[in-house]
């Protein structure tokens, strides 16, 4: 192998294993701003003797034991320290910690990853800090790639990881499982940051940067982890459905020149039925489990996925189901989406009643008008639905939107 | 980017040890809980199975067995960022059979399963 091969052979090894080796000196050393700093140790380690050696039968264990001992020794070199300090009184405590904790790295990887996992997406930390450290420690992504996919300088990336190590370690944030009274809240939080990753990736339809699209996959993988680390947990398994299922439509959303294509447009062929099939499976089990807002959400793509053309899409299914979404996770836009469903189930009228009584806190939202139109439109009122996407057109900032609203306008001027 | 892996191995008259079959499902487990495997099956062997084949424009269907040498017993579907990656796991499996099935023999083809990096935006 040249040293060419050894290298990317150790970043496919590290990609499998990096999360786990960093999880496992986490909870070894107590900290995993250095437990970051030691993986990179044990990269560089390897770097030096697999291209002299060969790369290693096993490589995953010999970074695991290779981790392994870093963590000890940190955790040694502090237990003599302690003791020194004992002899002038201080108390010994780190000592009695250090044996239980030296078990085999793999005895603990689920575990570890789980608490790596939701001291990413602590609390404490700002939503911004929460992506790039989750990215960072369980996505091994570089700082420079995490400032490629978020359209940040480098330097502003690394801030963000560094801010959030510091922000850790001045809370006294321990790495350990959130306790059964906080689990519900600390799980929303890292599967907040999952859909935030993901949501920045799907935004993404142009660009000629790979990192951006990229974001989806990291995030569904980030995903499928946590399902198998919680395989019980019907909203894990229902915001990995709905990534899947969305994502499905991703080889569909633009056309060769790189135009997004509206989901009525899209070349249904061209859909992914492996992710297609497997968000299915996902949300029948997040189904069967209570699911939850992010079920909600993957029953209503999963209504789109199933629907081989766009006219055979059950949009009454739809709109009852933006019905549940509305009481569980009340928001204008739902609503907004509801009053579509309702309209394209064939009840234009009840359809307008719904929007009309979000006009006072959708006032400014482009796409308020713009539904507003389609709604009057189907009921006939065409001067009506013409002065709508008027104002939708003024209203929008993407040129691309405000060709099309005007588009519409001009053709139910014109009587057509 | 995803690989598709074919496992092809040596005709065996003796089922494979239970030991191997407990080594190839932790395995697949690691790696569906990795995120990587998206997708996985075994195969029945080819005399389950038939050929279609077109030549000089006539279709021909030939009842299996097939005549090559090794048959393809498995399938899998990674999700993966580079081909090494890929390639690690097929690793991986072909070393559970060379630990836990001594003369056995096979190959895995790790082929690249076309993706929108394949066809970069104008």
């Amino acid at each position: 192998m040249t040293d060419d091969q050894v290298r990317r052979t150790l970043d496919a090894v590290w990609r499998i294993e990096g999360a786990r080796i960093v999880a496992g000196i986490a909870r070894i050393v107590g900290d995993v701003g250095l437990a970051e700093e030691l993986a990179q140790d044990v990269l560089v380690v390897a770097l030096q003797q697999w291209p002299r050696d060969g790369v290693p039968d096993a490589p995953g264990p010999w970074l695991r034991a290779t981790a392994k001992h870093r963590a000890i020794d940190v955790v040694r070199r502090r237990a003599r320290y302690a003791e020194k300090l004992a002899v002038l009184g201080a108390d010994t405590a780190e000592r009695d910690r250090t044996d239980e904790l030296v078990d085999d790295l793999d005895d603990h990887i689920g575990d570890d990853l789980l608490r790596l996992m939701f001291t990413a997406a602590h609390p404490v930390l700002s939503t911004e800090s929460r992506v790039a450290l989750t990215l960072r420690l369980l996505g091994g992504l570089s700082t420079d790639e995490i400032a490629r996919a978020f359209l940040i300088p480098e330097a502003t990336a690394a801030q963000r990881i560094v801010r959030a190590k510091r922000t850790l370690a001045t809370n006294g944030v321990e790495f350990s499982m959130p306790t059964p009274a906080e689990t519900a809240e600390r799980l929303g939080a890292v599967l907040g940051v999952l859909y935030l990753v993901f949501n920045e990736g799907y935004a993404a339809t142009s660009g000629t940067d790979w990192m951006r699209p990229s974001l989806c996959r990291e995030a569904m993988r980030l995903g499928r982890v946590l399902a198998g680390l919680l395989p019980d947990e019907p909203e894990v398994l229902g915001l990995l459905a709905l990534m899947e299922l969305q994502a499905s439509r991703l080889p569909a959303r633009t056309d060769a020149s790189g135009r997004p294509v509206l989901l009525d447009d899209q070349d249904r062929r061209r859909w992914d039925r492996l992710l297609i099939r497997r968000g299915l499976a996902a949300l029948e089990r997040a189904e069967s489990l209570g699911g939850g807002r992010y079920t909600v959400q993957a029953a209503i793509a999963a209504c789109h996925a199933r629907a081989l053309s766009a006219a055979d899409t059950d949009w009454t299914r739809i709109g009852a189901l933006y019905e549940v979404l509305a009481y569980i996770h009340p928001s204008p836009v739902v609503r907004l989406n509801q009053a579509v469903a309702v309209g394209k189930a064939g009840n234009p009228s009840r359809g307008l009643t719904i929007a009309d009584a979000l006009a006072a806190e959708l006032r400014r939202y482009p796409q308020f008008p713009a539904v507003r139109g389609e709604l009057l439109a189907q009921l006939g009122r065409t001067a009506e639905a013409a002065a709508a996407f008027r104002r939708a057109a003024e209203l929008t900032r993407n040129d691309g939107e405000r060709a099309l609203f005007e588009l519409r306008a001009a053709v139910l001027e014109s009587g057509s | 980017m995803r690989y598709l892996t074919l496992l092809r191995g040596t005709h065996s008259t003796t089922p494979p040890p239970p030991e191997l079959m407990a080594a190839i499902m932790a395995l697949g487990e690691e790696a569906t809980k990795s995120g990587s495997l998206l997708d996985t099956s075994g195969l029945a062997p080819s005399a389950a199975g038939a050929r279609v084949s077109l030549s000089a424009g006539e279709l021909t269907t030939t009842d299996g067995p097939f005549a090559e040498s090794k048959e393809v017993i498995s399938y899998a579907i990674y999700e993966v960022n580079a081909k090494e990656e890929a390639v690690e796991w097929a690793s991986r499996f072909l070393k559970v059979h060379r630990d836990l099935w001594p003369g056995w023999e096979g190959d895995v083809d790790v082929l690249k399963l076309f993706g929108p990096e394949d066809f970069p935006a104008p």
